[in-house]
């Protein structure tokens, strides 16, 4: 099948350089201390930080350091079957893991310890890069939480089809088989927190795809940056003095 | 895009359209706070920085604040950050061996000591075994009580203390959680509302107690007409579990949901919440005639930022 047409457009006509379009909401739970919901074209996902607070389960609190437990789940109606098991599957508890060591990185969990902060990410609706779309909500409801962290992290996906490295993948183009480079990174820091990839792909044409990814990791964090900054100036507006 | 924003501590600009001030620009993550000489060292760096070495950084998202050389970020929307002194309002999660363990905004459960509680005989004595026993009779889990902080533990968590006749179990009345950065700190967090007969405490921690008035005695008094009269000793210790409960009249209950609404749409709309405003706008609501849970309806809130609008620009108009 063709991904990349001789014009150089994409299935869904982006060009192979070109993000989908990015679109997030801060405030969007109000239980929650600090939520976040983030869109990267038609994957759309929830997530809501609680915390820092005390520590549920006595036997894992650590008394230097806060507990940072992170849970991904996807609703039943985000593929386009829809799914029996969505929780406690292998993949669930995979990313779910991926997450959460991807923001243990960046938090500064020495200046809370003995307190346990929860991070529950949901995908609403699943058309590839969920994994990204994740971690960049649940920066973005950390940020909104008041919780201090070293960094953003942001993250995006790139791969590889047609001889030509494609950034942020939808569903169909994952699932045609070629590689598919998902790389979080601290953006001020130009520290890397998160690189996997699927498939094979030969050394130089992986550093091509991944440097693709992190220019889109930056993207990324422009955005998220803009966003804070204007819910930042909103509330304290709205505040007063 | 990233913003360079000089380190005055607040920026006012003037929204022309709706007389709103900003004060204050919020600054992102990682924001490299370089002073214009670039030394670092003429600042003394604090909450909600962080030292990398070559420059220093903000760890949290929220307003930059500077006071003469201390610079530190203010975070908006984060737990409650606590001092000696605050009066807080919280609820029992669990009674432990001497103590009781709160709920309170914060990332740990706050202690308070049985030591640091009256007894209901108020008399001042050293707590036995029995006092221990009989810790149930002063408070249960799911009670809200009102404290102070006294300290901090070595772990982090807070001390709290309950040793005047104001503090202590909050009965006939409504908790009401709010963001923490929404209250301030002032000199009198109790308040007594005379027209409604409902008592208001404003907690730091951001929980907020309406409820039915009670009238405070001073403990000097109590005990001197203890000592005078025995039989008044037993008067005194059935007050503390009252046998016959006393029903609130309708009328108070309703000034208390009403109250307690108004709270929710100042909080609702990210205004600071205070005793004027907060009785301005029961006052709009009743002058309204708006039923109790209509206070909760879009309009209602326009209304209430309208007036909110009013209120500030004619205080900036009295500067």
């Amino acid at each position: 099948m063709e991904y990349v047409n001789p014009e150089g457009l994409r299935l869904d006509g982006r060009r192979p350089m070109e993000m989908r379009q990015l679109r997030a909401e801060i405030g969007v739970v109000s239980r929650a201390d600090g939520s976040a919901s983030f869109e990267m074209g038609n994957t759309k996902v929830i997530a809501a930080v609680y915390g820092p607070r005390e520590v549920q389960n006595r036997s894992q609190q650590m008394n230097d350091q806060a507990l940072v437990r992170c849970e991904y789940s996807m609703a039943n109606f985000s593929t386009g079957d829809r799914r029996r098991k969505t929780k406690g599957d292998r993949r669930s508890t995979e990313i779910s893991l991926v997450i959460r060591q991807t923001m243990e990185a960046c938090i500064l969990t020495n200046l809370m310890p003995r307190s346990q902060i929860d991070i529950y990410v949901q995908v609403l609706q699943a058309d590839g890069g969920t994994r990204s779309a994740c971690i960049n909500a649940a920066t973005l409801a950390l940020a909104d939480a008041g919780i201090p962290m070293r960094d953003l992290v942001t993250s995006c996906s790139a791969g590889y089809l047609n001889s030509t490295p494609l950034l942020d993948l939808n569903y169909l183009e994952d699932s045609a088989g070629g590689a598919d480079v998902t790389v979080g990174i601290l953006p001020k820091l130009d520290k890397v927190t998160l690189l996997q990839m699927d498939a094979k792909l030969p050394m130089d044409i992986f550093e091509n795809v991944m440097q693709l990814a992190v220019e889109g990791c930056k993207a990324v964090d422009s955005y998220i940056r803009e966003i804070l900054l204007e819910n930042t100036k909103t509330l304290e507006i709205h505040r007063g003095v | 895009m990233a913003l360079k924003i000089s380190p005055i501590c607040r920026l006012f600009v003037l929204l022309l359209g709706n007389g709103f001030s900003t004060a204050g620009v919020g600054i992102k993550f990682l924001y490299t706070l370089l002073s214009p000489d670039s030394n670092i060292w003429d600042y003394t760096w604090g909450h909600g920085t962080l030292d990398m070495g070559r420059n220093v950084i903000a760890t949290v998202c929220g307003v930059v604040e500077r006071v003469n050389k201390l610079v530190y970020v203010r975070s908006l929307r984060a737990r409650y950050k606590p001092e000696i002194g605050d009066i807080i309002v919280g609820r029992v999660i669990e009674v432990a061996p001497k103590r009781w363990r709160l709920e309170i905004n914060f990332s740990q459960d706050a202690v308070l000591m049985l030591s640091s509680m009256n007894l209901p005989d108020g008399i001042q004595r050293r707590r036995t075994a029995i006092d221990e026993l009989n810790m149930r009779t002063i408070f249960v889990e799911n009670d809200v009580i009102c404290a102070e902080v006294r300290g901090f533990q070595n772990d982090g968590s807070l001390h709290l203390q309950a040793r005047s006749q104001k503090y202590g179990k909050l009965e006939n009345g409504k908790l009401l959680k709010i963001p923490p950065y929404l209250v301030k700190r002032r000199k009198q967090h109790f308040h007594h509302l005379d027209q409604y007969g409902v008592d208001l405490i404003f907690g730091c921690n951001g929980f907020i107690w309406v409820g039915e008035h009670v009238d405070v005695k001073d403990a000097t008094v109590e005990d001197q007409v203890n000592k005078s009269d025995p039989q008044n000793t037993d008067s005194a210790i059935l007050q503390g579990s009252s046998e016959e409960p006393t029903s609130t009249s309708l009328e108070i209950r309703q000034y208390i949901c009403r109250i307690a609404n108004a709270i929710t749409v100042f909080a609702a709309l990210g205004f600071m919440v205070n005793l004027e405003a907060v009785t301005e706008t029961v006052t709009l609501s009743l002058s309204l005639n708006l039923g109790v849970h209509e206070m909760l309806e879009a309009e209602f809130h326009v209304q209430v930022a309208e007036q909110e609008v009013e209120r500030r620009s004619k205080s900036t108009r009295r500067k």
